[in-house]
């Protein structure tokens, strides 16, 4: 696993290699690195003094393909950047380019997505919690967060047929209309929910262990998170109390009252905090949007060509690991001159050689995991 | 500085071109940059809107062009949305007031598009969110294409990895940027996939054999 002589691993600004210090490689093949990411650690016995991310083994050119595909064509493709909340990446791509039409969903179309959005938030935080537990020594709550995951997705199957890679969403609307048990499965699992979350504090949140391994673990204060670009969650549990759902409401997030979790120390555990409470927050965004599901037509004035007029747009949503944007110009054809995707993933990665300098070893594993980074989405 | 206004304005009517090429399902194979814009695939739309694009005077530009006079170049909205075309040359001194002054703290994001038959090839894509006043702002920095713009790494450390990435995938250069390589392709890979003249089966055959041992990943 020790790789002393790879000489390559040294970033071009950094001096040569002190004679105790010593490189080791991680991944791209490691359980704990959550997909194909290769780190070049650099150490100082089992002090972390450097890390180097080396990216883009699952890359498959999103980007380029857009540029060939129509722009109904393209939007299978975006839930399969960040695979674990496939439906925040439709919500995005989808919104992108209704207002490059200068059109906008009928509103039961936005609470219904709004209401899927945000379970799909649950989902993603629960793959995050599962994962992001079991890398750090605690194997149960893994069980407990995919049990509940499960739920989620058969909410997903229901609807549209499918549980990970949805296409729930279209340009212009809704394909589907929610299918008729659907406010009574989101409430039967909003209700059960609460109780399950208090299953993972009971397991985590006054658990020694856990403080020992996350409290100061990965601090980013909230300048430098700024400065890097690191979002979401990261961003709030550094003590920014700022979501795009409040700052720039899309989708029906305006109608509805949630609060924003905020942290103090921006440290591994204040991130655990912040995605914990994010979740409620979620589940109550659900149970408000469940009461009253407006009435109405499910696709807006969305013709079966869709060629939008020349010009550009920018469109970002608070995705589960931040915000995701996504740049589409259009050059009046069918298919879109560019569409840049901003990913979240992506850029809170570049964060961690910063977090994790003067770590152990071990906690480059808690780092990453609290980063919650899909490799599918850093890649593209 | 009439015409250095100019390249802002092509892309409407350049755009067009390398698709209505060769539409939907044969890829855009390399387009002959030569080949002068005769058919506008857009015309065909029975009634021709109006451009959405619409010059903009709001405090905020006018702060800007009494601070860089003639550096920003053209200020437009598009779909509600405000953009600024800046001189290349003067990129890190606006990047720096932007940040500064005009509080724009994040670099959201930081791309390119490729104008293949433009003088000044590709558009530099700088999108900056302030935190502080709840605004976006896109400036756009016309480049040419062997030119080496200023890496804004000192200003935002995020445009980092961002950089990289446009130079990954369009072959732009940054000035200064501290360790400015591939990040998401091989670092023996030839080419720059996102330029338009790449075809969207091409690959590098060489490093595909050599490092695979298979003729073609496709």
């Amino acid at each position: 696993m020790a790789d002393t002589v790879d000489q390559d691993a040294t970033h071009s600004n950094d001096t040569l290699l002190g004679a105790d210090e010593l490189i080791l490689n991680m991944g791209p093949q490691h359980p704990s690195t959550h997909g194909v990411l290769r780190v070049k650690l650099k150490l100082d016995g089992e002090r972390v003094r450097g890390a180097e991310c080396v990216i883009g083994y699952l890359h498959r050119g999103v980007e380029k393909i857009a540029e060939n595909r129509t722009y109904q064509q393209f939007a299978p493709y975006v839930d399969r950047m960040d695979y674990v909340a496939a439906i925040s990446n439709g919500l995005g791509y989808c919104e992108a380019v209704e207002k490059l039409l200068n059109v906008e969903a009928p509103i039961r179309a936005k609470v219904i997505r709004t209401i899927l959005t945000e379970l799909q938030r649950i989902a993603s935080h629960l793959v995050w919690l599962g994962t992001h537990a079991l890398d750090i020594g605690a194997l149960t709550p893994l069980f407990y967060c995919f049990r509940e995951r499960e739920e989620i997705l058969k909410i997903f199957e229901k609807y549209c047929g499918a549980r990970l890679t949805t296409h729930a969403f279209r340009i212009g609307g809704l394909q589907y209309e929610a299918y008729d048990d659907f406010e009574k499965d989101v409430e039967r699992f909003c209700k059960d929910f609460e109780r399950r979350i208090q299953e993972y504090v009971d397991l985590l949140t006054g658990n020694s262990i856990w403080i020992g391994r996350t409290r100061n673990v990965g601090v980013l204060n909230a300048a430098d998170c700024i400065a890097l670009g690191a979002t979401g969650p990261i961003l709030r549990a550094a003590g920014v109390k700022w979501d795009l759902r409040k700052a720039q409401p899309y989708a029906a997030y305006d109608r509805y009252q949630f609060e924003i979790p905020t942290g103090t120390n921006g440290d591994t555990y204040d991130r655990y905090m912040v995605r914990m409470e994010e979740m409620r927050q979620s589940r109550l965004i659900c149970l408000q949007a469940i009461e009253n599901i407006p009435e109405g037509p499910i696709f807006g004035k969305v013709g079966k060509v869709i060629k939008p007029a020349p010009g550009e747009i920018y469109h970002s949503i608070e995705a589960p690991k931040g915000i995701l944007g996504y740049y589409v110009v259009s050059d009046g054809t069918v298919q879109p001159y560019r569409v840049r995707i901003r990913p979240p993933s992506f850029i809170n990665l570049q964060a961690l050689d910063k977090m994790i300098r003067g770590h152990l070893v071990a906690d480059v594993v808690a780092v990453i995991g609290t980063l919650d980074i899909v490799l599918g989405e850093v890649d593209r | 500085m009439a015409d250095e206004s100019k390249p802002s304005q092509e892309p409407e009517s350049t755009q067009a071109e390398p698709k209505g090429a060769s539409p939907a399902p044969a890829p855009k194979s390399a387009p002959t940059p030569a080949a002068p814009p005769a058919p506008k695939p857009g015309a065909p739309s029975p009634k021709a809107p109006a451009p959405l694009q619409i010059p903009l005077d709001n405090d905020l530009v006018r702060r800007y062009r009494a601070r860089f006079g003639a550096a920003i170049l053209d200020a437009l909205e598009d779909r509600k949305q405000h953009y600024l075309v800046v001189d290349s040359a003067q990129l890190p001194e606006i990047a720096r007031y932007s940040r500064e002054d005009e509080k724009f703290d994040l670099l959201e994001d930081y791309t390119a598009v490729d104008w293949p038959r433009r003088d000044k090839r590709f558009d530099l894509i700088a999108i900056l969110y302030s935190f502080p006043n709840n605004i976006r702002l896109r400036l756009k920095i016309p480049i040419a294409a062997n030119e080496h713009p200023s890496s804004l790494v000192d200003i935002w450390p995020t445009s980092d990895w961002l950089e990289r990435e446009i130079f990954d995938m369009f072959g732009i250069e940054f000035a200064g940027h501290p360790g400015l390589k591939r990040i998401l392709l091989p670092d023996g890979w030839q080419g720059h996939p996102l330029q338009k003249d790449y075809d969207i089966l091409q690959q590098d055959t060489a490093w595909v054999r050599e490092n695979l041992g298979i003729d073609s990943g496709q």
